[in-house]
Formats: structure tokens, sequence, C-alpha cells
């Protein structure tokens, strides 16, 4: 493998668990151990699958007032994020495009952001150039674990207290492993938790848990095989620096606050473009994310075209996820298609090697998610 | 008699009829298969023509016929159950049968000595 990729603290642990390694957004990341994607993806939604999530970046945002500065560079209302609580939030540009979708939390004193890999040396040069009363802090002394599924709870619980953390909420737990932060949160679709954890004692964490009866390793693979049922971007695919959040059906996301007549409104990059469409209707040909279920049984992945019947000449759309959804037991997509065609129900063509096929679009979650509210 | 070829196929000659599967280290190197394309019954083949879509969760890949021929039977089972392939790529998940002309054709590929040391 490429001498130049990063590793986790979980290196040596991957390897002994017998992971496959690939390069991933500058790391060497486990894509699957031993029991392969589909089993690891089950097993996640049945019990609970523990995720080296290292190559993510953790930052704080240190000043006076850094909720409120950080609304500069995000249409999310940051100032309202109650204490140990989260929100997920994104960049966006003058165009309204996303740069990169985080999770904000307001701990005692700062905001703690956690950032895509691909993204975190943008992010930050973004957040210096953009902030103006904020310090910006790379944590790199700790790691990112995820844990996730059904029975995640019962195996984090004979360790922490964590019964009493509501979704999206999280505490700082003091324990033999240092001062570890723990959040209700995750990017499955499942209950979980996300662990940041000093680099010298995740290890020891790790095989901890690992070595409880409800708990797997489980890599990369069916990290986005989970994500894409529970109906979640993953950027650089599903969402970038060309896609608004009218377009990527991330409005929810948007505050009021933030909106027309709200607080605060306005004040972000893009938000001339951005916010009179939330007011509006769609114009029919602009774009929307939808779920595409292929009424066939091969895959249709990103980068598959799809077009509007069997024969008309051009594309109207194109695939931006798709795999097999080893829960709902058929192929599963996302991608972006005009918006007079993305209606639930809607028949449309996805081009496969040289054919075309029959594809529905379909709401998201492919799955309903178990979010402990 | 059975052969391998360097693309990780067995062709299992008995008559005049080779049936064609993937080996067990095909599978492994796949991961999970979720979906499979096979040629029609009928269908006239030729060596290295791409016959047979595998789809895995990780991604597509293409198996080329490994001889010319007739296609005369397919494995539905494994249309239907494409896992199978992941529990028994030598034995009952095999891909199709085709029907030759010319047994010479085989002759090109390794025993199983030799396809066990390529991929050792």
């Amino acid at each position: 493998m490429g001498e130049n990729l990063l590793k986790t603290p979980l290196h040596a642990l991957h390897l002994e668990l017998g992971a496959k390694m690939v390069p991933f957004a500058g790391y060497e990341m486990p894509v699957q151990y031993k029991l392969g994607v589909m089993k690891e993806h089950l097993h996640t939604r049945q019990a609970a699958g523990l995720f080296d999530v290292s190559h993510m970046g953790q930052v704080l945002l240190e000043g006076d007032n850094p909720a409120l500065d950080l609304e500069r560079l995000v249409p999310q209302s940051i100032c309202a994020i109650k204490p140990n609580r989260q929100r997920y939030a994104f960049f966006t540009n003058e165009d309204g495009g996303i740069e990169d979708d985080i999770m904000v939390t307001r701990r005692d004193g700062h905001l703690f952001v956690v950032i895509n890999a691909a993204c975190k040396a943008a992010d930050i040069a973004l957040m210096k150039a953009g902030l103006h009363s904020t310090d910006i802090v790379e944590i790199t002394d700790r790691a990112l674990l995820a844990l996730q599924g059904p029975a995640a709870e019962t195996a984090l619980a004979r360790l922490f207290p964590v019964e009493r953390l509501a979704f999206m909420e999280g505490d700082m737990f003091p324990s033999d492993w240092g001062n570890v932060w723990i959040s209700r949160s995750g990017y499955s679709g499942e209950d979980g938790f996300e662990i940041s954890i000093e680099f010298d004692r995740a290890e020891d964490f790790a095989r901890t848990l690992l070595a409880m009866e409800e708990v797997e390793a489980i890599g990369l693979g069916a990290r986005d095989s989970l994500r894409l049922e529970a109906g979640l971007c993953l950027y650089g695919n599903d969402i970038d620096k060309t896609t608004d959040p009218v377009q990527a059906n991330l409005t929810w996301a948007i505050q009021k606050a933030r909106r027309a007549g709200g607080d605060r409104e306005g004040g972000f990059p893009g938000d001339r473009n951005i916010l009179p469409k939330l007011s509006q209707p769609a114009a029919d040909e602009d774009r929307r994310r939808v779920g595409l279920k292929p009424e066939g049984r091969a895959p249709m992945r990103d980068g598959v075209q799809l077009f509007e019947n069997d024969k008309s000449p051009d594309p109207i759309g194109v695939v931006t996820s798709g795999a097999f959804g080893p829960t709902v037991g058929h192929p599963i997509a996302m991608g972006y298609v005009p918006a007079r065609l993305s209606e639930p129900g809607t028949r449309l063509w996805g081009e496969l090697r040289g054919k075309r096929q029959p594809v529905q679009v379909t709401p998201l979650p492919f799955r309903p998610s178990n979010y402990k509210r | 008699m059975i052969k391998f070829t360097e693309d990780h196929e067995w062709l299992s000659l008995d008559g005049d009829i080779v049936t064609v599967g993937i080996t067990d280290h095909a599978q492994e190197q796949l991961g999970d298969i979720v979906y499979i394309e096979l040629p029609e019954i009928g269908t006239q083949v030729s060596k290295d023509d791409e016959v047979v879509v595998i789809e895995s969760v990780k991604a597509a890949s293409d198996i080329a016929a490994p001889i010319d021929g007739e296609v005369v039977e397919i494995n539905e089972a494994i249309i239907d159950t494409p896992g199978k392939v992941n529990e028994d790529a030598e034995g009952g998940a095999w891909f199709f049968k085709v029907k030759i002309d010319d047994a010479s054709q085989l002759d090109e590929y390794m025993d199983e000595t030799a396809y066990k040391d390529l991929i050792a």
C-alpha cells in the first residue's frame, strides 16, 4: 500500500483482525473484515458494529462567540444549539453549493466540529478565512470510533452510563481510558454512539468492546451500504460544491432563524441563491436528490445515467450512490433527477451495460431509522 | 478433467460438454455476490466474449467465455440466489454449460496443481 498513507491508532488492530485495507481520503482504512460486507452490514442492523472513523477531522472552535461566528459559513442556527447538543450542518459556497457536511456540538466553552476526512484541509482553510474572532484548533491526538446498532447501548452501558444520553446529545465521561467524549449519534440509521478518545487509549478501548458478544468490527464497505439504506448523503457523491441544499433535499437542516424573516436571516455564503428557493415552488428542470429503486436485481452504481423513457436520447439525471441493500434485500440508489420527475412512484430508466433498465423514484430512507428519540 | 484459467474460472469437461464456473479464490476476492447475468441458452459464444456479469457488494465484473461453443444450459439457481456462489463456487454454483467443437482449446489451461501455485 502507498507509503504516504496515514494510519489511524487502530491500524495494527485492523491487520490483526484480518481486515482488507484500502486507501481512503489519504488513510489506509479497513474496507471489510473476515465477515465480509454483507454480514457486517446485517450484524450492525441486528446487534452492534464498531467502526474506526478516526480519519475524520475533529476541530474545536474557541472564542467569544464561536456559534455566532460559525453562522457566517453555514445556513444552520448554531446559536440555538443547547449545551451538549449536536446538530447536522454544512458549509456553503457563494453559488449555494455545499463545501462539506459536518456535525457541530456545543460543549463547555467551545464548539466541537466533526468534518469529513477528504475535506479536512479545505474546511480548516475555509474556517480560517471566514471566521472573524474564533480560534480553530484541530484535535490531532484523538481517535474517533462509532458503535452502531440496536445493541450498542447495552454494550457501551457496561463501560459508561450512556443510557442517559438522548439522540444527538453528548457528554464527557472520565474513565480509565482518560476523558472520553461520547455522543449518541452516527451515520448508519441505527441508534448508536460516536466516541472521541485519546490515541494511546483507543486500541485498548476498542478491544474491550470487541470482546463483547454483541460487537463486531465493521469496515467502510458496510458503513457505505448502511448509510445508503438510511438515505444519508456521502459527501463527494451525493452532495458536492455544485449541489445546493434545496437540490440535495437537505432543507430540513436549515432552521427558521436563518431563513427569510428569521431572527438571523441569511448572512452565509450563497444565501441569495438558497433563501429564495426555500419559499418558491421548484422549477421543473431544477434537479432534486431522490431515492431510486431499480426494478431488476442489478445494482445501479454511481455514474449510471438516467433517462425519462427507454428510448429518449439524452440523459435527464444520474445515480450518485448505488449498491445492494442487504437489509432491504434489493438494489438501492440515490441520484439527481429534474424536480418534475422527482415524485415517488415515477418510473425512469437507468442504462446498465448499454441496456435501459426500469428504476422507480422512491422515498428515503429505504429502511426506517432506529434513532433513540 | 478439470482445468483452470488465469481469470479464475474452472472448466470441467464431460464428453463434449464443458461446465464453467468461478473458483473459490475468485468468489473470495469478489466478496458477497448480489447479482449474476448469464448468457441465454442457445447463444454461440467465442473464447474471450464477455458472457457473464457478476456484481458483488463491491463492484461489477465481467467473465469471458473460456472456450468456443453453444450455451446448452445455465444455472438458474444462482440467478435467484447469487450468494450460492460464495458458498459453493466449485460445486453446485456452476455458471453455464457449453457444447464444444474442439476440446483441444482446453489444453492451454492449467491443471489444479498449476492453478494452486498461481494463487498461492
